[in-house]
């Protein structure tokens, strides 16, 4: 009965069948340690060559020109908050009034394009929304502006926080959206007061990851906030932000700016990992206790 | 009492000829499972438990719903090792050789004890790379791998319904054409014992009865081992029969084995004839 | 009870009750509210493909097509084609794409199938930080520690005894197409990983037992059954990544060299879409300059929105594909 799986060549190839898995599945755990192996080595080095430079100075006094000591990023601090702001401050009521209705009426046909809409927005390189803002606030006001650089971050956090929302607008179980509107609440109330603080902290945390990328982000930057040697709040003059201010240092022919570059990526870094590990943490959190 | 015996004696002409056509004594046993305690994690699911599987007979493993047949069933082929946080002690073996000895081959295992699920679960790929899937692994190929993948075609009755469709999907079958033909794909790897999981509980009467048939068919060459909560199937179709139950920790527990006859006609205990004349379960 | 709420009811009449009423109609007005930024959002996108059309217009009136097949981009004097950074962000993406793949499809396989739960976490994880890593401070630590420490010596072997081909004629520069494309199968390892992840998850159980039970290896039932069952959605994934490679702009900025250099040497320095973009959009001193920059910005902005939507469509597939229900 045995007859034919059993070969000559039988035992060889059974070795062989067996060597071949524990081979690869070694590649795989192999592959695994490969991925973290960048990343352990880009936290630690920007740590141990930023930390060198840092001090409270770094973090409140302005730029010095080439070759002067000291100085620090405190416009690039500001800079980013504010920038941040305006986005947050767009992006953040328009993406969730618009997960709103797309959970609400996904099928209608302006549900369906606006899905289809965030999707592709949400695969718009940064660079290009760079180019939109450009066209839409920097030519007509002729001038380079923070306002600018704030709407391309907003169109580039937009589509993350409507898919955040979104994704937490479903889970809030439909009994409790019905026990509020059988009371006689009205829809708008029922939204904003029962489901959004059902939905609150996915929502956050689908914030903060949103707020982690675009803080982060300096293509968009180059030719509409345009980064500002100065101090300036202004919303209609150039601002500087946290990685404009890395990139300018970064590729500058100067060591001593080329050391301040890195503390600035570790003030960055700083920034956006922790959002990314506090959000991704609460996240986790909040599932396991949903399993109970 | 009366209503009982009725019961029972329904159940009885519905096995093979009014005597048992085979005789215990002469039967070598395939599998033995010996003091048999398994577990999940704290919980025990199975607890002492001591059955035999002989050659090339049809055993069969009956009880209420989550009383750990199934949990037994996959002991005989180390399908339980999948499950995190289970742990077997006791013995089980097979031509005397304890499976889950130091250093078996749990791969080898698998080929000599093949199973045979609840659903069917044919892979997305062609009805010939379905059978041929186990035999590719060993090697065989060419003239070779055809003549293995139609022999088992046959062997599981499903020959003549798929030879002119050989390479479309195995997912365009009907149910019970997908059954066989999971039952096929485990024969081309030449196994000496098949397991069942409740394979006729997905299909149709008639998908059913052809299934069985085929069983019996099997049971001429190979080792057969049904789990089922169906009573007349297994009246049907088995000849030997364990019956298992749980008690209060739902831990479950042999209550009686012997053969089909024996089990049906005269068991021995309580529990044994309630769960048969359908007081419950 | 029912008292309370009639009094209640009474007070909403006269004035009050139109006010109360009124705002009930807030409803109406909460609707209107939510088509209409929904349709905002509609706009935008729109609106962003349409404003790089409009202010395009001139190079795509004067090369036409042929924008997209010269080879010459001379500001001075205002010849422009997108040819090279066409051509150096296909290689560099696709490159990356080639050396990401089998890495994030061993990190999805260990971490779906053979890592245990507490690990599968923890590495799951720290892959997924790998992309919260702004693209600009990987351009710096590959500026100044992966390139000189990593790509510089790769490169170097690679001339020694691969030099005689063209891909990998010398001489060796430290910023390179190599690099870039290096560096961005790194960041793309975190996207591929995480798609094909989910795709290994959504493949029924029973797959996996069928192979198994069969005397099947680990690793055969993987490579022979679960891979080819999520083909497509892996597929869905890889696109995904290369939409991404494609936009990145800082770290290959940082990392490529920015140079014109038409010579196919991997080994080169080399420039693509978004790099050029990035360099010379604040120079660009006339019109034809700028518009031929936002030509190239539109030609990105197609080519990403295609791939997403081919991805998308593929990752769905998968997750539909339902083994046939059993009929009778």
């Amino acid at each position: 009965m045995s007859g034919s799986t059993r070969r000559p060549s039988g035992r060889a190839r059974y070795t062989w069948r067996k060597l071949t898995n524990a081979g690869m599945l070694s590649l795989t755990g192999l592959a695994a340690f490969l991925a973290v192996v960048p990343l352990v080595w880009i936290v630690v080095y920007v740590a141990s060559q930023g930390a060198r430079f840092l001090s409270v100075d770094f973090f409140t006094k302005l730029p010095t020109p080439v070759g002067v000591p000291g100085g620090g990023i405190a416009n690039a601090l500001a800079g980013t908050a504010i920038l941040v702001g305006i986005a947050g401050a767009v992006s953040i009521p328009i993406g969730v009034l618009t997960a709103f209705y797309v959970t609400d009426k996904p099928s209608t046909p302006l549900g369906l394009a606006v899905r289809f809409g965030t999707d592709v927005l949400s695969g718009v390189p940064s660079i290009v929304v760079g180019i939109f803002a450009y066209t839409v606030v920097v030519l007509p006001m002729k001038r380079f502006s923070a306002l600018s650089g704030g709407l391309a971050l907003a169109v580039i956090m937009l589509p993350t926080v409507i898919r955040a929302t979104e994704e937490m607008l479903r889970l809030v179980p439909n009994d409790l959206r019905e026990a509020s509107l059988a009371l006689g609440a009205p829809e708008w109330k029922t939204s904003l007061a029962v489901m959004l603080p059902a939905a609150l902290n996915g929502v956050i945390t689908g914030v903060m990851l949103g707020v982690a990328r675009v803080a982060g982000e300096t293509a968009p930057l180059l030719f509409t906030s345009f980064g500002n040697p100065f101090w300036s709040t202004r919303l209609d003059q150039p601002m500087a932000a946290l990685p404009h201010t890395l990139f300018t240092y970064a590729i500058s022919p100067y060591k001593d700016w080329h050391a301040k570059a890195w503390a600035t990526a570790l003030v960055l870094m700083a920034l956006v990992l922790s959002l990314n590990i506090v959000a991704r943490a609460w996240t986790m959190l909040r599932q396991a206790r949903l399993r109970g | 009492m009366i209503g009982q015996a009725i019961h029972l004696g329904g159940l009885a002409s519905a096995l093979r000829g009014p005597e048992q056509s085979f005789d215990p004594a002469d039967d070598s046993v395939k599998m033995r499972v010996a003091d048999l305690n398994v577990y999940y994690r704290s919980f025990r699911a199975l607890a002492d438990l001591s059955v035999e599987v002989p050659e090339r007979r049809i055993t069969a493993f009956i009880g209420p719903s989550g009383c750990g047949k199934s949990t037994l069933l996959r002991t005989l082929n180390r399908m339980n090792d999948l499950v995190p946080g289970s742990r077997v002690e006791g013995r089980v073996t097979l031509d005397g050789g304890d499976i889950y000895g130091p250093g078996v081959d749990v791969v080898d295992v698998r080929r000599r004890v093949g199973m045979v699920f609840q659903r069917p679960n044919a892979f997305p790929k062609s009805t010939f790379d379905n059978v041929a899937y186990g035999p590719r692994l060993y090697g065989v190929r060419g003239r070779e791998l055809e003549a293995l993948v139609e022999g088992s075609l046959r062997r599981a009755a499903l020959w003549d319904e798929v030879k002119d469709k050989l390479h479309r999907s195995a997912l365009a079958l009907s149910g019970g054409q997908q059954q066989r033909l999971c039952i096929a794909r485990a024969l081309a790897v030449e196994p000496e014992v098949i397991l069942m999981d409740e394979p006729c509980s997905a299909l149709d009467p008639i998908a059913t009865l052809k299934i069985e048939d085929l069983m019996r068919q099997l049971a001429q060459d190979y080792t057969i081992v049904i789990v089922t909560h169906n009573m007349q199937q297994a009246a049907r179709v088995s000849d030997y029969t364990a019956f298992l139950m749980v008690d209060e920790e739902r831990t479950g527990r042999l209550i009686e084995y012997g053969t089909t006859q024996q089990i049906y006609t005269t068991p021995r205990d309580r529990r044994t004839e309630d769960y048969i004349t359908g007081r419950f379960g | 009870m029912a008292v309370t709420i009639q009094a209640h009811r009474l007070v909403r009449s006269g004035w009050a009750g139109a006010l109360a009423r009124r705002m009930e109609h807030g409803d109406i007005l909460f609707r209107w509210l939510l088509v209409a930024v929904a349709g905002g959002v509609l706009l935008l996108v729109a609106a962003v493909g349409y404003e790089l059309w409009i202010n395009s217009a001139l190079p795509r009136a004067q090369f036409g097509v042929g924008f997209l097949s010269t080879t010459t981009w001379d500001p001075v004097v205002r010849e422009f084609g997108a040819l090279p950074f066409i051509l150096g962000t296909l290689i560099t993406s696709l490159l990356a794409l080639v050396l990401a793949i089998p890495v994030s499809l061993g990190i999805a396989i260990f971490l779906s199938e053979l890592a245990p739960p507490w690990l599968s976490t923890l590495l799951g994880f720290l892959v997924e930080l790998l992309a919260a890593v702004p693209s600009v401070v990987y351009g710096l630590w590959g500026l100044f520690v992966f390139v000189p420490i990593v790509v510089r010596p790769v490169a170097e072997a690679l001339n020694q005894t691969l030099g005689f081909t063209a891909l990998f004629a010398g001489p060796v520069f430290g910023p390179s197409r190599l690099a870039a494309s290096l560096i961005l199968a790194i960041m793309i390892l975190p996207t591929i990983s995480a798609v094909s992840r989910d795709v290994f998850r959504a493949v029924p159980n029973s797959q996996r037992e069928a192979a198994l039970a069969l005397g099947a290896t680990e690793w055969e039932m993987i490579s022979q059954v679960l891979v080819p069952y999520g083909l497509s959605g892996i597929l869905g994934a890889v696109i995904l990544g290369l939409g991404r490679a494609l936009g990145e702009t800082m770290a290959v900025t940082m990392v490529i060299g920015n140079n014109l250099d038409l010579t196919p040497s991997l080994l080169h320095p080399g420039y693509t879409m978004a790099s050029i973009i990035a360099n010379e959009f604040t120079e660009a001193t006339y019109d034809l300059y700028l518009q031929s920059l936002i030509e190239i910005g539109l030609v990105l902005f197609v080519g990403t929105l295609l791939l997403n939507l081919i991805a998308r469509f593929l990752v769905w597939q998968v997750a539909r594909r339902v083994p046939q229900e059993v009929r009778a």
